[in-house]
């Protein structure tokens, strides 16, 4: 069953692309929605409550480990949900049938490579699917071929190539001492020798090609033009997830499962996490284009991700993941308003819109959703993943951090007010008269998306106790 | 006095020229040839350090096929003219001159700072299990599948970017 994840995507793409070019065209969009779909329920027909299994499952591909846990579950659900929203975005911006048809196998491709990371159990494997999502992404980015998106693909190109060379480097220094390449092999031969020198170094470089991919400060030098610039679809996809099942999902599996998870591991991350939530946020302040604003901001949610992962305890990795899964569905909504706006308006500037609300009254009341949840307001879902966070730092008496990571959650609001204003709120922007609400699609998707943030919080001791408290099995003992 | 350490570090370096002349030269189809020597160089370090079976893939995919794709797509590509060239190379070799330094330097620091590059001890357990391991070819087709896979899609993937940006970039010029 797992390993059909990969399988009928890959399969289905090979004979989308063999059929006659018209039906291929009219045929796509349903194929990847029925992929996408098939993918949320094959990730909630695996968690304990429906399969009533125990929440870890291997399956053996011919001698390759696949599995899915409760950590897998929440990540395979992340991406078939922002997926949907991106093939929806895509269909409604793009209006060339041929730049549909291609955005979609490229979509396809994505979805297959972050699938691949989050359900194979081995390092080599692994690797192949994290350059999988990196090659489509950097083509995504750089979809509409114009100099920004061109330049933002280079940018995530390099830096993407720089952290090849580590994980490929770390890979190889790590094999010198292990006799296999699967994680339970790994995690044995770092155990026996994990206080080497050359050891210590291929893991701080493996998981510095992680926060490569993950945009953490001060490693996130692409991210900003790579969101900024890439088409409105691609920008959902890179926001909500890509750069979580890349570098932040993959940092959590192997720095809990693989590698040893000591005290050092743990102050480097919690290290990075809290510089990176407030150089994000600091940064999204003075940001004047919607989706740079966005992107730091999504900056600085990471850094709660991995400050919460930090911590170590079983609570911490909960919120981590918890934070993790919220900041998936927040962020997606705020790309699709940024994108219905950016459809509308024609621009990304701030400066140059203002009282949208009352010409797009659904995108404006989403927004407004999305940005409280960011900020960390009761009852919406991102107040519980952040409160869990700080409730795992007090616990672990790391009180400076847990007074960091509130008070950044002031500057978050006070930069999505700023956006809220200046966007949606005053009196309509001069030439604005003839706005009008954005199409079906973008309505839609921003409401299921809202009403999952808001059925999150208003659910949140059930959610949390069914699918991410489990999640704290991750922890090898 | 040329013993086998020697030559090996000869060809580390002639590599690592290669990889310069690459990343510097002012066409694309020369930086191709260069990444084809760079590859070349490795295959015989890879066979002069006991790993026949990893030189034969260099040399078949990344020195042969890798090669031939990047000529094709350099063939879908508009061509600069000689001032652009000229102009571009100038740009090009004051933004990289100091990469050579900077390789160095680094080789001058990595010596000093007498990084542990004596892996014997450490891969006695690993060179055990390779020796008990059974056939690469047999390993590649029967345990390592889905790195198959993977590696199609991974084609698929550059196909499609090369469709995108390059062949339909030639389509809007010529129209």
């Amino acid at each position: 069953m797992v390993a059909l994840l990969i399988l009928i995507p890959l399969i289905g793409i090979i004979i989308l692309n063999m059929l006659p070019r018209e039906t291929a065209k009219r045929t796509a969009f349903w194929f990847a929605m029925a992929i996408f779909m098939a993918q949320i329920f094959i990730a909630l027909s695996q968690h304990t409550l429906f399969s009533g299994r125990e929440a870890v499952e291997f399956y053996l591909v011919h001698g390759t480990a696949l599995a899915i846990d409760s950590l897998g579950v929440i990540m395979l659900l992340s991406i078939g949900i922002v997926a949907l929203p991106s093939l929806i975005v895509g269909q409604c911006m793009l209006s060339d049938r041929n730049e549909l048809f291609r955005f979609i196998n490229l979509l396809i491709i994505t979805t297959i490579g972050m699938t691949g990371i989050i359900i194979v159990r081995d390092i080599f494997t692994l690797y192949v699917f994290l350059e999988i999502t990196a090659v489509a992404s950097f083509v995504l980015i750089a979809f509409r071929k114009d100099i920004n998106g061109l330049e933002g693909a280079f940018k995530y190109l390099m830096l993407s190539a720089i952290a090849t060379v580590l994980i490929l480097t770390s890979i190889a220094l790590i094999l010198i001492s292990s006799c296999g390449t699967s994680f339970a092999a790994i995690h044995e031969a770092l155990a026996q020798s994990g206080s080497n020198p050359l050891i210590v170094f291929a893991i701080v470089i493996f998981i510095c090609g992680l926060l490569i991919k993950g945009g953490l400060v001060p490693f996130h030098g692409w991210l900003p033009d790579a969101y900024m610039a890439a088409p409105a679809p691609v920008s959902i996809l890179l926001g909500g997830i890509v750069t979580k099942a890349a570098g932040i999902y993959t940092l959590i599996r192997m720095a809990a499962s693989v590698f040893i998870f000591d005290e050092r591991i743990r102050t480097m991350l919690m290290l990075l996490g809290t510089i990176s939530i407030l150089a994000g946020a600091f940064a999204a302040l003075g940001q004047k284009n919607f989706k740079r604003m966005l992107a730091y901001s999504s900056i600085s949610q990471i850094g709660y991700i991995v400050l919460g992962f930090g911590t170590g305890t079983a609570l911490g990795i909960a919120g981590a993941v918890f934070h993790l899964f919220n900041h998936a569905i927040f962020k997606s909504l705020l790309f699709v308003n940024a994108a219905a706006v950016e459809k509308q308006v024609g621009t990304n500037d701030m400066q140059k819109m203002g009282g949208l609300s009352s010409r797009m009254p659904v995108t404006g009341a989403t927004s407004v959703i999305g940005m409280l949840s960011t900020s960390g307001i009761p009852p919406f879902a991102g107040f519980w993943s952040k409160l869990i966070i700080i409730i795992a730092l007090w616990q672990s008496a790391y009180y400076s951090y847990a007074a960091i990571a509130i008070m950044a959650s002031v500057v978050t609001l006070a930069y999505f007010l700023y956006m809220q204003r200046t966007v949606f709120f005053g009196e309509l922007a001069v030439g604005l008269e003839n706005i009008k609400e954005a199409n079906f699609g973008f309505v839609l998707t921003s409401s299921i998306l809202a009403a999952i943030t808001i059925g999150v919080g208003l659910f949140f001791p059930i959610i949390f106790n069914i699918f991410f408290m489990p999640v704290k099995e991750i922890l090898v003992k | 006095m040329i013993n086998d350490m020697n030559i090996n570090l000869l060809l580390l370096v002639l590599m690592t020229i290669a990889t310069m002349w690459t990343v510097m030269g002012r066409s694309l189809l020369k930086a191709t040839i260069g990444l084809a020597v760079t590859s070349a160089v490795l295959t015989i370090l890879m066979f002069r350090l006991n790993s026949p079976l990893a030189a034969v893939f260099e040399l078949s995919v990344c020195t042969g096929l890798i090669t031939v794709v990047f000529v094709s797509t350099i063939s879908l590509t508009k061509p600069l003219t000689h001032k652009e060239i000229i102009e571009r190379s100038k740009a090009r070799h004051k933004r990289f001159g100091y990469l050579p330094f900077v390789m160095i330097l680094a080789g001058v620091a990595l010596y000093f700072l007498k990084i542990p590059n004596d892996f014997a001890g450490m891969a006695d357990k690993y060179i055990a299990a390779q020796a008990a391991a059974p056939d690469p070819r047999r390993v590649i087709w029967d345990v390592r599948q889905l790195d198959l896979f993977g590696q199609i899609i991974l084609m698929i993937a550059g196909a499609l970017g090369v469709v995108i940006l390059f062949v339909e970039g030639k389509d809007k010029d010529e129209r």
